[in-house]
């Protein structure tokens, strides 16, 4: 049982992945928490998709692919934020132009080269096989830098996450924070982009704190559970996919929703109770 | 239980520092939305200190606009805003604001205290959170409006009722002295609403100056100093018992009202839950 447990890690690759995969995984669970209950998912998938045209850029530019990727979703953030302030459209109208208009760019410049190479590949699908040291480092030092900035303004962050009119009132620069909080779920993407893949990030984004939204009743306390969800998951998919050699990104994302659905199963039951009692206290 | 109308309290003072100045001073506010009328003509009010003053008119008067507009929520095409003789960007310290109960997302996964807590922001403080002082703030406020055993509970699992209180209670914990609140009693039942109105008529009597926004007559006719009708712009304001007419009413909600509230009997009804509102009883 050890050695099943162990075997895979006596593999350099498998370590780097599985440390990515714990930088990534607390990341989705503090970003995710805003993004699940801000009603931001859209944001996340548009955000991951866009991210595509930066990747292309970079690549054929031969620049850093990870930075290109930084660039295009931070810019796609702030663009959708301007639209969403602006336009007569409803907002996810705005992010849906938005997304594709970079998507398509993301395949125009890629389709101009003969083939799509095994490398860009994997920024679409995901492949944690091939994180290298510095992709490690490069996911690190922005997970880092992003749990700063939410130490930092955790009040503000909530206050416009929760009531932004209100948030205004009280002299929080509401606009300011909307925005950065569309950045932060930029870099989230980013950060996970080499280990999950643009298909699929959204998914790690959403699943692992959405679970813990059914039994937790906090957002630092759901944070915290995501992250570890997360982080079980993504440790989880990875071993089932080193022994039964599928693809990695989509066996996390399978386990996420198994235990996704599992909680659910039992919560839903003792959900009825809770509900109960605590209708019954409050007539 | 029969109320016997309203218990009015003895005002403190004004205070001395700012006795010249009305809490809030709207002068000539024209605003609204791009491409639209405005939804608030050349408005001029006044709250005087340590008052509590009822503006009422019917939906789409521009009440939430006006608020929007004193709260510079959004920018005014005309006019200016002073709270307590300032700018209201720099008086916000001063200002408290309760949204109506649904503009907030109850689902949020945040506590009652949570919630009280925002009350209290006055500016950053990287890495620390709130104080002992804003924590100690919260409590006393939740402990005014009498939900202390919750302080813990997820705000969702709440009664109408109490999410009332617990907006009320984020605006009270700030400590401003001018408090706007946007329709605090919609689809609340009477007595909860009497419960409401005593913590309002408290804070008045501590020299805090309130501004309400509703449709409820009942309740600018028992508990307000001064009313002001609003339809677009303000078609009367001054004492209730001058400004609630016939007459005036009629204009305001462009409509006859059958029933004018005078003092009005109210039984107690235990439901917390009960939505039948008050409000329909009074206008329809």
């Amino acid at each position: 049982m050890i050695d099943w447990l162990l075997e895979p890690y006596q593999y350099e690759f498998m370590r780097r992945a599985l440390l990515v995969l714990l930088v990534t995984s607390v990341v989705m669970g503090v970003v995710g928490g805003f993004v699940v209950h801000k009603g931001l998912a859209f944001s996340g998938d548009a955000l991951a998709h866009a991210t595509l045209a930066g990747v292309a850029v970079a690549f054929v530019a031969g620049a850093s692919v990870g930075l290109g990727a930084l660039v295009a979703a931070v810019l796609t953030a702030l663009g959708i934020g301007w639209t969403r302030d602006r336009a007569r459209v409803s907002a996810d109208t705005a992010i849906g132009i938005v997304f594709v208009a970079m998507f398509s760019l993301g395949i125009v410049i890629l389709s101009r080269r003969a083939s799509y190479t095994p490398d860009l590949m994997s920024f679409v699908f995901g492949n944690i096989l091939g994180v290298s040291a510095g992709d490690v480092v490069g996911s690190a030092v922005l997970a880092v830098a992003l749990l700063l900035f939410v130490g930092a303004f955790y009040r503000e962050l909530l206050l416009v996450a929760y009531d932004p009119a209100m948030a205004a009132t009280t002299g929080v620069p509401a606009k300011l924070f909307q925005y950065a909080t569309l950045v932060m779920v930029a870099v989230a993407v980013v950060v996970a982009l080499k280990a999950i893949g643009i298909v699929l990030v959204n998914a790690m984004l959403l699943i692992p704190v959405s679970t813990a939204a059914l039994f937790l009743r906090r957002l630092p306390s759901i944070m915290v559970a995501g992250a570890l969800i997360a982080f079980g998951c993504a440790a989880t998919g990875l071993h089932l996919s080193y022994y039964a050699g599928v693809a990695t990104s989509p066996a996390i994302v399978l386990v996420a929703c198994a235990v996704f659905l599992a909680v659910l199963a039992v919560t839903s039951r003792r959900g009825v109770r809770l509900v109960a009692a605590a209708e019954a206290e409050a007539s | 239980m029969v109320l016997e109308g309203r218990h009015v309290p003895a005002r403190a003072p004004l205070a001395e520092h700012h006795h010249a100045n009305a809490a809030l001073e709207v002068r000539h506010l024209t605003a609204g939305y791009p491409g639209m009328r405005p939804a608030i003509d050349d408005v001029s009010i006044r709250v005087p200190t340590g008052e509590i003053v009822g503006l009422i008119g019917p939906n789409g008067a521009g009440k939430s606009t006006l608020f929007k507009a004193i709260l510079g929520l959004i920018h005014p095409a005309r006019g200016e805003v002073l709270a307590f003789g300032r700018p209201v960007r720099e008086a916000r310290a001063d200002i408290a604001y309760m949204p109506q109960v649904e503009e907030v997302d109850w689902e949020f996964p945040v506590s009652v205290l949570d919630v009280v807590m925002m009350g209290r922001y006055h500016g950053p403080r990287p890495f620390l959170g709130w104080s002992r002082a804003d924590r100690a703030a919260g409590l006393a406020a939740l402990a005014r409006v009498g939900l202390s055993p919750y302080v813990a509970r997820q705000v969702g699992q709440l009664s109408g009722g109490q999410r009332r209180r617990v907006l009320m209670a984020r605006a009270i914990a700030r400590g401003a002295r001018l408090l706007l609140l946007d329709e605090p009693f919609a689809g609340l039942d009477a007595a909860v609403q009497h419960d409401l109105l005593a913590i309002l008529d408290d804070l008045a009597s501590e020299g805090r100056s309130i501004l309400i926004a509703t449709h409820d007559l009942s309740c600018v006719a028992n508990s307000c100093d001064e009313a002001i009708c609003l339809n677009r712009r303000v078609v009367a304001s001054g004492q209730p018992g001058e400004v609630l007419t016939e007459a005036i009413l009629t204009a305001t909600f462009e409509r006859h009202l059958l029933a004018i509230p005078q003092a009005i009997d109210v039984v107690r009804i235990a439901d917390d839950e009960h939505l039948e509102t008050h409000e329909r009883q009074v206008t329809r």
